[in-house]
């Protein structure tokens, strides 16, 4: 079952990626499927980030392809957050609806969509402060409404919860498992372990731009079936 | 030294009379300064904009120039404008010569090159921060533009006001241009410089105060703009 409107599942075919000379990612052939979240996992330095933006577009593959299904536009129904928030020189209700703005939503859509996005993620009693002004955490969940106003068939996060403290950590996954409950695909890169064992659907460990395994995560955590990753599991330092 | 006192005392009067030559003066050169402020604005922000947000062959280039054109003298910049506008020249027939149009137009060309690189300076950072999250969300550069402008606005303002201290300041243009005529072209700068040729020293001094408040008042202005700046964006 597919909705008409959306663009999974997502392929890549050979994907590889070099910056300066330097191989990033090699021969990536990944099928990413709807439901519950693919989490990339992997040491720094993995490749995670790039395939991220590779997926979204915001990179041009240097060789192979990323391919998405259905008829509808695959850059219209994709939104992206990044490690760190970037966030307008306006109020949290302006940010929200900025990006409707730019999808020619009208003036009435732009400003309901936008507050119950902001609803979702808690943030209503914020609306009009001005958004930089908000904690670290905050800015993450701002940051994650903008891009749920969006209603993306798929949301990639890149280590949304990198610099945040537990608290804050928590409320954002609890966004993350609202917006994958309702049908948002979510693409997540995350060095936290727990993070993972807690979010996944399936796993993708990426170790050295390479693709070493793609499981459900269920199988992927009792028995991993690379050396590579069950020390990776075991918190050893792999790189 | 007794001059220079009873001088200061008839200037500080003729600031506290609201002498009527002298604020016909004042009021022309804020007319003059500010126009020239709003048109170079008009120009020269949106250009500088773009400018941070296109990558094209040649650019490194387009930014040298306008840098150098930064520091083009004001008078170089008055003889050009002449030339322009000289009855014999391609816009003569506008009859603009001697007229604050003129003044206008001289300014504009002078502040508009600042206006603009600075721009470019100040929003290029700001693209550097929004450029992959704009890219995100499919916004072309070109539709970057205003959403730069609109997102720089505090360090626009003072961006601003230095084109129009830059302006209101300068003298060698307004004067080839203006030609300084009494009660139509005369502006303080150049009002200052005729008084004190002639050796009228208390009107050149009066102006000159009123010249210095008002930059103090512009300085002032761009301090509590970066205050609110700093408040806002953090």
């Amino acid at each position: 079952m597919r909705a008409p409107d959306g663009i999974l599942p997502l392929t890549t075919a050979g994907l590889g990626f070099s910056a300066n000379g330097c191989e990033i990612l090699r021969a990536v052939n990944l099928r990413v499927e709807e439901g519950p979240p693919t989490i990339i996992i992997g040491p720094n330095g993995a490749g995670k980030s790039v395939l991220l933006r590779l997926l979204h577009g915001l990179l041009a593959p240097g060789t192979g392809q990323v391919l998405w299904s259905g008829i509808a536009d695959p850059a219209e129904r994709q939104a992206m957050v990044f490690q760190r928030p970037v966030l307008l020189r306006r109020s949290v209700l302006a940010n929200v609806a900025y990006p409707l703005s730019l999808r020619g939503v009208g003036r009435a859509e732009q400003q309901a969509r936008a507050h119950a996005a902001l609803d979702l993620v808690g943030l209503t009693a914020l609306a009009k402060r001005p958004a930089r002004r908000l904690s670290g955490g905050e800015q993450q969940r701002l940051a994650l409404a903008r891009a749920a106003a969006l209603r993306p068939a798929v949301l990639f996060l890149d280590e949304p919860c990198a610099s945040l403290d537990p608290a804050a950590t928590r409320a954002v996954e609890q966004v993350v498992a609202r917006l994958a409950a309702s049908g948002t695909k979510i693409i997540m890169t995350t060095h936290d372990l727990g993070q993972a064992r807690r979010l996944a659907g399936d796993v993708v460990f990426l170790h050295r731009g390479q693709v070493l395994e793609h499981r459900p995560a269920d199988d992927f955590f009792t028995g991993p079936a690379t050396g590579q990753a069950s020390a990776f599991l075991r918190g050893e330092l792999v790189w | 030294m007794n001059d220079l006192a009873s001088a200061f005392t008839t200037a500080v009067s003729l600031v506290g009379t609201a002498d009527p030559a002298v604020m016909r003066i004042v009021v022309l050169s804020l007319q003059v300064s500010l126009s020239a402020t709003l048109i170079a604005a008009l120009i020269g922000l949106p250009l500088g904009a773009l400018l941070a947000v296109a990558r094209f062959r040649g650019r490194g280039v387009v930014l040298a120039m306008l840098n150098a054109l930064m520091g083009l003298p004001p008078v170089l910049c008055g003889l050009l404008v002449y030339l322009l506008l000289s009855r014999s020249g391609p816009l003569g027939a506008l009859g603009l010569l001697f007229t604050p149009g003129a003044m206008v137009i001289a300014q504009t060309v002078l502040i508009t090159p600042i206006l603009a690189a600075l721009a470019r300076q100040v929003l290029e950072g700001l693209w550097e921060e929004y450029a992959e999250q704009l890219r995100s969300f499919g916004a072309s550069p070109a539709r970057a533009v205003p959403t730069l402008l609109w997102d720089g606005r505090f360090a626009l303002l003072t961006v601003l006001l230095a084109g129009f201290g830059r302006a209101s300041a300068e003298v060698g243009a307004v004067m080839i241009v203006g030609g300084n005529i009494d009660g139509f072209t005369r502006v303080m700068t150049t009002a200052i410089a005729l008084e004190t040729s002639k050796g009228d020293l208390p009107i050149a001094l009066a102006l000159g105060m009123i010249l210095m408040a008002i930059v103090l008042a512009v300085n002032a202005t761009a301090q509590a703009l970066r205050d609110t700046a700093q408040r806002w964006a953090g």
